[in-house]
């Protein structure tokens, strides 16, 4: 299985981000494991995280809620499904349980291309509420990353020590 | 990531003349000419632009020349680019998940 490149689009002044990637899957099974719950806990967290799940019920007007644990520490997503159409397009709302206030919800659309050769291509399109969510949500995933990056700097420092 | 390039970037004419430099330095008089805007908007926006630190002028002969300052871009790469490592880090998880249930059908 070759490896795939994600390609993410923020444009400037835009509310949107778009999130594509090709996998060597065919369709119909690219969707099952994003809608079952027993493949989402696989694979749902960034790697260094572990995902349970509170709440999945994957259908047009069901509730879901995700929860990922690192460092002793849980972090709470939820949302709805607004339109659950296998094999070809999920709709749902997703927020981080983590903000400081409430409210800011993503409108996401999961949408699955069929490709040649048994490929499939999944793209996804979140839309904010603001410019300022979507660009708070990207420089979220940077402090983490710059946080990462001190962690591995103590670790690599209590070595030498 | 300076938020003032996003915030700069995300007026319309603005944008199209970062896109018009990008293929090179031009001097007022070309981008008036080639984006069918008068000349103190451009100048107005160009001020804006290199008060962001996205644009430097360059004076040769009798005019000014504008050209693109890479350091914002890079900043903005390296911005987007930790969001793209957090979906990648998912994405590859899932591709195992996906070489697993091939495996079991075949």
């Amino acid at each position: 299985m070759s490896k795939h490149e994600t390609k993410v689009t923020a444009e400037p002044g835009k509310q949107e981000i778009w999130i594509e990637r090709e996998f060597d899957a065919p369709r119909e099974l690219v969707f099952k494991v994003t809608t079952d719950p027993e493949y989402i806990v696989q694979w749902w967290g960034p790697k260094e995280y572990t995902t349970t799940i509170d709440k999945a019920d994957i259908k047009s007007g069901g509730q879901w809620r995700f929860i990922h644990h690192a460092n002793g520490q849980d972090f709470g997503f939820h949302g709805v499904y607004h339109e659950v159409l296998s094999p070809e397009r999920v709709i749902d709302t997703f927020e981080w349980e983590g903000l400081p206030e409430k409210g800011h919800v993503i409108l996401e659309t999961s949408r699955y291309e069929e490709l040649p050769e048994g490929r499939t291509k999944l793209k996804i399109q979140q839309v904010f509420q603001s410019v300022q969510d979507r660009d708070g949500m990207i420089a979220s995933g940077q402090k983490k990353g710059m946080e990462e990056s001190y962690e591995r700097m103590d670790e690599i420092l209590a070595k030498i020590k | 990531m300076n938020p003032q390039t996003l915030q700069t970037l995300a007026q319309p004419n603005r944008l199209d003349i970062v896109e018009l430099l990008y293929k090179g330095p031009r001097s007022v008089n070309d981008i008036v000419d080639r984006l069918h805007l008068n000349q103190p908007q451009v100048s107005k926006h160009l001020r804006i632009l290199a008060d962001a630190g996205i644009v430097e002028v360059e004076p040769l002969a009798q005019q000014r020349f504008y050209r693109l300052k890479p350091q914002p871009f890079k900043a903005l790469d390296g911005w987007l680019e930790k969001y793209r490592q957090m979906w990648n880090g998912k994405f590859d998880k899932l591709d195992t998940v996906l070489k697993k249930e091939m495996k079991k059908r075949k």
